[in-house]
């Protein structure tokens, strides 16, 4: 069994947004696995010893974007792939991501459901659609019935199950499996994991990050007694007018 | 030109969500506006999505379709803006929208943005504004691609509700056992709330609230407001609540007019989920609570007075 976890490379989820020169600025900015992309290789990993499964773990990013392959090798993943180019937009990441699953022949693509970045939601529907091949997102349980899979997926209200023949691209979310901190073993044998380098395949329509702004600054707290939750009442009726 | 509408329903009442969506499509100003709804719906609640801004209105009548799958759900969309020939597909972030939008985009050969918060600049390209950083940031997008698919969130452009009542045509789509390859065993749905991401108002729990036997006094203060109930990601980690409550940066992200949060400090991630809402009332025993500083009002007191007291309060007003 193949399984490829697909990873964003994003700022740590405290951190404060900033531009600079229509960019973010970066300046003491952590870079980590996406959080939901986390939960993705967590339960991949979690499959390596419930099934035979190999993992190899893959992202489009420059060079900058090893350190994060690199943890994702010391919590369990076999091997990794990086395609050398900046990640445009979602088109972009899914073309190059199905340009490298139509040669390996994965039995299941998993990642986030989306990239706590840029929050598009997108690559897992796109690789499926590409590769004509079921798409599930968000997917919060998966356990394998031989090449059958039994998925729960979030909807408004609750969730639904649902069963899936291999092979399929799950887009996940906690809580499929719990977070996993990599060990020293780990974190040693990552080292010298292979992390191969793949040039981009070109890809045409890709969409324009033309300006980058922030929300407008919040105003103050208004603090109310709580003896006097009567004037909260008026305030929501009168001045914010949403009774 | 044309704009193509995907509309969804709830037990047979078409979303509020995707009214909105209708309306978004009718300011696009892009010619016929073609709400595609499917599944089991009755002409009146179908020609209704006139009033909203659809010119047509083409119905999926195939009961496979009720049960939102996946693939098959894309496949009606694609044939349908196919069909009308459509330069924008449009659709209100649900999720099933979520996991749809980017099938439709490959099938017909679009450009795609979510989480689409306005209406869009035409003057120099097709420009949308997007958010991103989970709500921490905007981004102005162009979409270079002649088609485009679009999912707005909540409030992109409000509902309006004059127009006239839409002719309503049965849509035939040819859809193959591949369309439906995802196979539904079960489901487990809330029955009798407000669905969360629909919500106009929310009160929210958080660990302050110490377990999950307190929670009546949430209920009690939603079921005055006719607000929908969620909670931090503590608490649904804790099994107090479902995850489908779960708000935050892993869980919904919501973007009501009014947001009342017990017993939530406001942790970065939290407000991540929340920073949408309009007004924010947080009520928390700790002055120094983050919550204060993201806040519109603020009440530092214990939630178990505070909030029978704020209950009792509203009753009066609201009557």
């Amino acid at each position: 069994m193949k399984i490829l976890v697909c990873i964003s490379h994003v700022p740590d989820t405290t951190t404060k947004i900033k531009f600079v020169n229509n960019k973010l600025d970066t300046t003491g900015v952590q870079f980590i696995i996406g959080p939901y992309d986390d939960y993705a290789l967590a339960r991949a990993v979690e499959l390596k010893t419930e099934i035979n499964a190999t993992v190899t773990v893959l992202n489009v990013g420059k060079a900058e974007t090893e350190p994060t392959l690199r943890k994702a090798l010391a919590i369990g993943a076999d091997d990794a792939i990086r395609i050398d180019a900046e990640p445009l937009d979602a088109l972009f990441v899914a073309h190059q991501i199905a340009a490298v699953a139509r040669q390996e022949n994965y039995d299941m693509i998993l990642m986030g459901r989306e990239s706590s970045d840029f929050n598009g939601g997108l690559v897992h529907g796109l690789v499926g659609e590409m590769l004509g091949i079921p798409s599930i997102a968000p997917c919060m349980k998966l356990e394998l019935n031989g090449r059958i899979a039994k998925l729960a997926r979030e909807i408004e209200g609750g969730k639904e199950t649902l069963e899936v023949a291999l092979p399929f691209v799950a887009g996940c979310q906690e809580p499929i499996a719990e977070w996993k901190i990599p060990n020293m073993k780990g974190i040693m044998s990552a080292r010298t994991k292979p992390l191969k380098v793949v040039p981009p395949v070109p890809v045409e329509g890709v969409s324009t990050y033309v300006s980058f702004e922030l929300p407008p600054a919040k105003g103050a707290c208004k603090m109310i007694s709580p003896d006097n939750v009567e004037e909260l009442v008026l305030l929501l009726k009168n001045e914010a007018k949403v009774l | 030109m044309s704009v193509v509408v995907f509309v969804e329903a709830d037990n047979g009442t078409i979303k509020k969500s995707s009214r909105e969506a209708v309306t978004y499509a009718s300011k696009l100003e892009m010619g016929e506006v073609v709400a595609v709804a499917m599944g089991t719906l009755t002409k009146d609640e179908l020609a209704s999505l006139g009033k909203n801004g659809a010119t047509k209105v083409w119905h999926a009548n195939d009961t496979r379709l009720n049960d939102g799958v996946i693939q098959a759900t894309a496949q009606v969309v694609a044939e349908a803006a196919q069909k009308a020939n459509a330069d924008v597909v449009v659709m209100s972030r649900s999720s099933l929208v979520d996991a749809i939008a980017s099938r439709v985009a490959v099938k017909i050969g679009a450009g795609v943005a979510t989480n689409v918060v306005a209406l869009p600049k035409t003057d120099n390209g097709f420009i949308v504004k997007r958010s991103i950083y989970t709500g921490k940031a905007f981004a102005d997008v162009r979409l270079d691609n002649p088609k485009k698919v679009l999912t707005i969130t909540k409030n992109a452009v409000g509902i309006e509700e004059n127009g006239n009542l839409a002719p309503v045509d049965t849509f035939s789509v040819s859809l193959s056992e591949k369309d439906f390859a995802v196979r539904r065993t079960g489901i487990e749905k809330a029955t009798g709330t407000i669905l969360l991401p629909e919500a106009d108002r929310v009160v929210s729990g958080g660990r302050g609230l110490k377990g999950p036997e307190n929670w009546g006094m949430v209920e009690e203060l939603a079921k005055v407001l006719g607000a929908a109930t969620a909670c931090s990601k503590p608490v649904s980690d804790m099994h107090w609540r479902p995850h489908h409550e779960h708000v935050g940066q892993t869980g919904i992200k919501i973007a009501p007019t009014l947001y009342i949060a017990i017993g939530i400090s406001g942790a970065i991630q939290h407000l991540a989920g929340v920073n949408a809402s309009k007004v924010i009332v947080a009520i928390n025993k700790d002055a120094e609570a983050p919550f204060f500083k993201a806040a519109t009002y603020g009440i530092v007191g214990d939630a178990f007075e505070v909030v029978p007291k704020l209950t009792a309060a509203l009753k009066k007003h609201l009557n």
